[in-house]
């Protein structure tokens, strides 16, 4: 039930390590079945190259199914591929056709340096998230749950913006890969929440200091961002850090 | 019975933990300063302890081998945490979580540890929502809960299927400000591959750095393993792939007990093998089974498809055997039934080693409340479709979607084909009251540890314990060995004892590269997946496992004269890697099939085909099998059994029934 007939070219960007010069490389792969994820199908090439004796390419992975947001790899020129709202890992043979010459290659962004053929650094969005993407409570300060109603749409929305699975797609795919989406996503989730209220301003201004040093781009509005993202985290979050930063501005006492 | 101390103290089980808690020596804040805990593990167990750690001021280091502490396995978790909050009305309480938890270990258990769990459970749902984990919410604005199997109250928290992720997402936003404050030094793309003993007490690690394949010495007055489970020894399962046993194998090569490794969690609901090239299997979460209806065709070998059997045709076979708990019975209760069902030739699909989950009956009946909330009262069959399809996508969308991206069919129109994969290992390094193993120092949280789940774990339970031990026990625990080390120095990493471990380690790095064979890692570890699946996966008997132990035994020989890994140990070596965390794989596979061949009993996730009652359920052995079995790792790996005897004072022991 498994082996499939689709022969495919592959273009597979390979470079030893950050200071090597990386090249495209060509590998025929045959049979391939169209149940088979993308990443299945990388094991397929992996297992022929070491029967060859020859390095298998080395790319991120890891849950396969589509929500540690370890996958990472820029085919035909989309990261996470032709399909909408999917990552990698989840992307399957059959959103591709025999015959077809596919393209892949790493995240490209200086802030994102390559680590190996399509494995980057990504560790600047922990960055981030370190300079403030949190509420300071220490374990044990906790009131009972339910004392703090939230509105179900307010929740929900927050939630919205929480599914963010930190991938890097959006970077990957901005012309000034800017980090935007991503950052704003953290800071929408916390501000949509009561609990996030405290150091809202002081939040929003700590993490933009951070995106901002790791080298990540400004965004222009052209929304590759959102049309990219594999878990569909909405343009209005960038919308609405702009606001709580400018607000920042005026509100709070406190500059970072 | 006993020969081993779980450290358990005195009194009442109900005031156990809080006295302890009050009586654990503490160490004071200039001390907690200069004292260094390693924390191997960023998933909840980890970071949750290397969270609450630094905030109480200890010097804390913490590893990870993925590219981010946020990546951890824990985040896949779909359907929910547990916690006795009773904020249903539904008669929940500490005791009956407790109770639930113990009867669905199938009594395999320690009392003292489930009721501690069942206590601070409440907490876990206060601190994450503190954090802003954006948990599930009604319309009034409080929390909202579902069922899960094994229980009749609703006492489980969620976020959509997406409950593991903002949970580990809350951890590690609370991980990421200690480390922004810089008292948590974070190591990721790190592995851990030696324990570090010095005077018998655990003293560090020996980690390689993944991306130039450096090894490094790292002290630490303790070391915590928060390093998950070890489902990955048969292939195919539902952990990430990366998912290993590394870190608790090396530790158990050091002297910690390795605790019923036998006991093995088959989750019911998984997508089904689609072919030879699946690298893994992908769960449709419990939840799923508040809404959906599990069945078979009544008749042998059916190929209709599901919409052209008519409902007196269908065999609701979980519903027909289990009225009182129906589709929701526990996991290894639901996993059986399916492979029965299957096994008896009534399987559906191509493979037939699949059975429906439908959820067309619950979709109408929610369509025709939401038709009556908008006053139509007497709506037809399509508009109770269309308006149910809306309420299911919000509960499930997420696990619709990913099951037709999977299989590419529509999971609102046909039903789901649902079959058995390995999920969860409810085995793992044996630990004391305090979560430390049998080497002093070394400490053991989350799945990686054998504590509170018995022979079974009741679902929505994995996320409780992973932060229960990290936020709400370790914390504490800890304290009472690290008091008495306040006046140990930081151990300089050129002690001898340091030289040894990282040669351990560089010789089976060494070794591994220079073998230079024909098969790679993965051909080795299919076929390892293969014995261990076939003669230690859901049903288990001696002869089996006799065979079993001789394969895998023949299958370590030939691994380590014949495998390939291609580059060098100085580079990001993806192979290498693997090839390090099959080898250890392999041994634990062998102690596995020793443990289940050891167990003359059927219990929770160990069926053994011999020991059943007439209805085909499990039949326990209490009289010789009441016990922990904790291997000792002995010389030439081979195993030496000792067993710590289960009471049960504050629970009567009975047969399990879910009738």
């Amino acid at each position: 039930m498994s082996t499939g007939n689709m022969n495919l070219t592959l273009k597979v960007w390979r470079q030893k390590n950050n200071n090597a010069k990386g090249a495209l490389v060509d590998y025929k792969l045959a049979d391939i079945s169209p149940d088979m994820s993308f990443l299945e199908m990388f094991d397929v090439l992996n297992e022929q190259l070491i029967n060859k004796g020859e390095e298998p390419v080395v790319f991120d992975h890891d849950c396969r199914e589509g929500i540690c947001g370890m996958c990472s790899m820029f085919i035909n020129g989309r990261p996470h591929g032709p399909k909408d709202l999917v990552t990698t890992c989840q992307l399957h043979m059959r959103s591709f056709k025999d015959g077809d010459t596919i393209v892949v290659e790493p995240w490209r962004a200086a802030a994102f340096p390559v680590v190996k053929d399509l494995t980057v650094d990504r560790s600047a969005f922990d960055r981030v998230i370190a300079a403030g993407g949190f509420i300071s409570v220490n374990t044990g300060n906790a009131q009972d749950a339910n004392n703090l109603p939230i509105p179900k749409m307010q929740a929900d929305a927050a939630f919205e913006a929480a599914a963010c699975i930190g991938c890097g797609a959006c970077v990957a795919t901005c012309k000034n890969a800017s980090a935007m989406l991503f950052v704003s996503a953290k800071i929408s989730q916390l501000a949509l929440l009561p609990q996030g209220q405290p150091e809202r301003y002081r939040r929003v201004q700590s993490m933009v200091a951070q995106m901002d040093a790791e080298g990540f781009g400004n965004c222009t509005n052209t929304g590759a961002c959102e049309a990219e993202c594999p878990k569909g985290i909405s343009l209005e979050n960038i919308a609405r850090m702009n606001r709580d930063f400018a607000s920042a501005k005026f509100i709070s006492e406190e500059t970072v | 019975m006993s020969d081993i101390n779980s450290n358990i103290p005195e009194g009442e089980l109900t005031s156990k933990w809080t006295k302890y808690k009050s009586s654990v020596p503490l160490v004071n804040p200039s001390n907690k300063r200069t004292i260094e805990v390693i924390i191997v593990g960023s998933g909840l167990a980890g970071a949750s302890a290397a969270a609450t750690l630094a905030e109480m001021g200890y010097k804390v280091k913490c590893f990870c081998f993925q590219d981010s502490p946020r990546r951890a396995h824990s985040i896949a978790a779909q359907g929910g945490i547990n916690a006795a909050k009773n904020y249903q009305n539904d008669g929940d309480s500490v005791y009956r979580l407790f109770y639930d938890t113990i009867k669905g270990g199938d009594y395999r258990a320690r009392e003292a540890n489930v009721h501690r769990l069942a206590e601070v459970s409440a907490n876990i749902i206060d601190q994450c929502v503190a954090q802003g984990v954006p948990l599930a919410r009604e319309y009034g604005g409080l929390l909202d809960n579902r069922s899960f199997g094994g229980t009749q109250v609703q006492r489980t928290f969620y976020a959509a299927g997406q409950t593991g992720q903002q949970l580990l997402l809350g951890a590690y936003s609370a991980l990421e400000r200690q480390i922004g404050m810089g008292k948590v030094e974070m190591y990721t793309r790190h592995e851990m591959l030696e324990v570090v003993k010095i005077d018998g007490k655990a003293r560090g690690i020996i980690a390689r750095n993944l991306i130039t394949g450096e090894i490094e010495r790292h002290f630490g007055h303790a070391v915590v393993l928060g390093t998950g489970g070890y489902g990955n020894v048969f292939y195919l399962s539902t952990n990430a792939m990366g998912s290993n046993v590394t870190a608790a194998w090396k530790a158990h090569k050091q002297g910690a007990y390795f605790a019923n490794p036998c006991y093995t969690q088959i989750h019911p609901t998984c997508i089904p093998v689609s072919g030879d090239h699946q690298s893994k299997l992908t769960l449709m979460s419990e939840s799923l089974r508040n809404d959906g209806r599990i069945w078979v065709p009544k008749k042998k070998d059916d190929n209709r498809k599901a919409s052209e059997i008519p409902e007196d045709e269908r065999d609701y076979y979980l519903e027909r055997r289990y009225p009182a708990f129906g589709n929701l019975v526990p996991r290894d209760v639901a996993s059986r039934a399916a492979k029965e069902r299957c096994d008896a030739g009534y399987g559906v699909g191509a493979s037939k080693l699949a059975v429906y989950l439908d959820f067309k009956a619950n979709t109408e009946r929610y369509g025709k409340i939401e038709a009556a909330k908008a006053g139509n009262h007497n709506p037809d069959k399509e508009t109770c479709m269309r308006l149910g399809t809306a309420v299911i996508k919000e509960k499930y969308g997420n696990l619709f979607d990913m099951y037709a991206q999977i299989t590419g069919e529509n999971p609102y129109e046909t039903p789901m084909r649902i079959y058995p994969a390995v999920h969860y290992t409810m085995g793992g390094l044996w630990v004391d009251y305090n979560l430390m193993t049998s080497v002093p120092g070394l400490y053991c949280t989350g799945e990686a540890n054998f504590s509170d789940h018995g022979a079974n774990r009741l679902g929505a339970s994995a996320l409780m314990q992973g932060l229960a031990d990290g936020y709400f026990v370790l914390p504490y625990t800890i304290g009472a060995y690290l008091s008495k080390e306040i006046s140990v120095k930081a151990i300089p990493t050129d002690h001898p004892a340091f030289v040894e471990a990282e040669e351990r380690a560089v010789g089976i790095l060494n070794t591994l590269i220079n073998i230079k064979g024909t098969k790679s890692v993965d051909h080795f570890h299919k076929r390892l997946g293969h014995i261990m699946w076939e003669k230690c996966g859901m049903a288990r008997n001696a002869k089996g496992l006799n065979e079993a132990i001789q394969e895998i035994r023949a299958l370590r020989a030939e691994f380590w004269s014949d495998v390939r890994v291609p580059g060098t140990a100085d580079e990001l070596n993806t192979e290498l890697e693997k090839a390090g965390r099959v080898a250890d794989f392999i041994e634990l596979g062998e102690l596995m099939c020793i443990d289940a061949l050891n167990r003359n009993e059927s219990c929770g996730g160990h069926f053994r085909e011999e020991y059943q009652t007439e209805e085909g359920e499990a039949l326990r052995d209490d009289e010789n099998y009441a016990y922990v079995a904790a291997w000792e790792f002995k010389e030439g790996v081979n195993f030496e059994l000792h067993k710590e005897e289960l009471k049960f004072e504050n629970i009567k022991v009975a047969q399990r029934s879910y009738k």
